[in-house]
């Protein structure tokens, strides 16, 4: 299978359901606490603590950093529970979501209207994910502890297309 | 006489140990998997869980971020005796086990993290003598999220059982994590058809039931469900499941409850002994 490295600034248009890439560059983290909170925020009107613009978001909860670590062990969850939520982040921006498992058909419907993509990892590698995270940052939500808001540069994850920005899907 | 600090020490020590290893039973079974499939993605999926799991034991980590609830099946003799209360020590061995995991436990409906993964989930099963077994089960909520129940009539049969079983896996498809493990629980009434279904994915990983007919029952499931290609991740493929295990208990006339527990390919378990 070829591998297509990429980057935040590559072209996501261009890539196809079943593609598997290479990514390098910077993703959030943020799962089921986070979202709800980004959401509550926008139809406040507030604004949000990222800048959602082009972003990735990695939907992942990571075990605590031990000591002299970058990052705790860091594999994907389920993204069907951002579902009702992610329509919203991709009319605000979110172009990059990242996780594991089906999408609803509204989300599929809002990434092609919004051109996004969506990127499996493989659920349960989370010691393999860790080792390919070269920087982790705290962003927001510190109080959710582990659904907290961070930023994290990675080299090498290896994902796959799984629905691409017409609104083919391999799951 | 147990002392419950001598518990909650051994208990937490061993759930540590165990949180940072997938069963190497499991481990062989997803090298097998990975040699039969033909299908790119999900080799390149299955490539990566067991380079997972060798990263995670070189480098003392956790295969998987979702170091789940935890659950304790205790084996406990009905002469024994404590210098204080069991349960108590019980959730202290979790919570010196939990002390660098993931801390995943809230209450159901304000959502508040107890910060410490406690309380466990707790069975206990009493017998004859003074002994104390502990069994440990990390569940994660990927996997325990796509169980399920069915009560069945029993003309349904074993036919019946099978269709619950793959109903419940295609319905599941990649969200717990495939390839699975399935502990099936075939009998009793609703609570404990599932509390079997627990019971089985505790039994050593890929070993068929003692009872034959049980064991076919087992090879059966498996087979109807691995033909159903949701395969590891569910990007297809001949593996969506590595094994069956399927407990059964006597059930009534009027009955046939089928249990489904889906066990993620992290499987991370151990046994205590005390005394």
């Amino acid at each position: 299978m070829k591998t297509i490295d990429i980057n935040n600034e590559c072209d996501i248009e261009t890539l196809r359901a079943g593609d598997a890439v290479s990514f390098s560059g910077v993703m959030y983290t943020a799962r089921d606490a986070a979202h709800k909170r980004f959401v509550e925020a926008l139809e406040k009107g507030e604004k949000l603590p990222i800048d959602l613009n082009g972003s990735a978001i990695y939907y992942a909860g990571p075990t605590p950093t031990r000591e002299g670590e970058i990052i705790g062990s860091c594999g994907p969850t389920t993204s069907s529970r951002m579902d009702d939520y992610a329509p919203t982040l991709m009319d605000a921006g979110l172009r990059v979501m990242i996780g594991k498992g089906k999408r609803n058909s509204a989300v599929v419907e809002s990434m092609i209207k919004n051109k996004a993509v969506y990127l499996i990892a493989v659920g349960g590698a989370a010691a393999l994910i860790k080792s390919r995270i070269t920087a982790c940052e705290d962003v927001a939500y510190l109080d959710l502890g582990c659904e907290a808001v961070r930023k994290l540069t990675v080299r090498d994850l290896p994902l796959l297309v799984a629905i691409d920005s017409k609104g083919n899907s391999i799951l | 006489m147990y002392k419950c600090e001598d518990i909650s020490k051994k208990l937490g020590e061993a759930i540590d140990g165990a949180l940072k290893r997938v069963d190497s039973d499991v481990l062989r079974m997803l090298k097998v998997a990975y040699e039969k499939e033909t299908n790119e993605r999900a080799k390149w999926a299955l490539a990566q869980i067991i380079e997972n799991d060798e990263v995670a034991e070189r480098t003392d980590s956790y295969p998987c971020q979702d170091t789940g609830i935890a659950m304790l099946m205790v084996s406990v003799g009905q002469d024994a005796s404590f210098d204080g209360s069991l349960e108590k020590a019980l959730n202290e061995g979790v919570r010196i086990g939990y002390r660098d995991a993931r801390k995943s436990i809230a209450h159901p409906l304000t959502r508040l993290n107890t910060k410490d993964n406690t309380p466990a989930v707790i069975y206990y099963n009493v017998v004859e003598g003074n002994g104390l077994e502990v069994k440990f089960l990390a569940k994660g909520a990927g996997s325990e999220n796509m169980g399920g129940v069915r009560m069945l009539t029993p003309s349904k049969g074993k036919k019946g059982i099978i269709n619950a079983v793959v109903e419940i896996v295609k319905e599941a498809g990649a969200n717990p994590c495939p390839p699975i493990l399935l502990g099936v629980g075939v009998g009793g009434s609703m609570d404990k058809a599932t509390l079997l279904s627990k019971t089985a994915l505790l039994r050593k990983c890929g070993q068929p039931s003692a009872d034959e007919e049980t064991a076919e029952l087992e090879k059966d499931i498996l087979e109807a469900v691995n033909a159903l290609r949701i395969g590891a991740q569910g990007l297809g493929g001949v593996t969506t499941a590595l094994a069956c295990a399927v407990e059964t208990a006597h059930t009534h006339i009027g009955m046939l409850p089928v249990a489904v527990t889906v066990q993620c390919h992290s499987v991370r378990h151990t046994t205590v002994k005390f005394g």
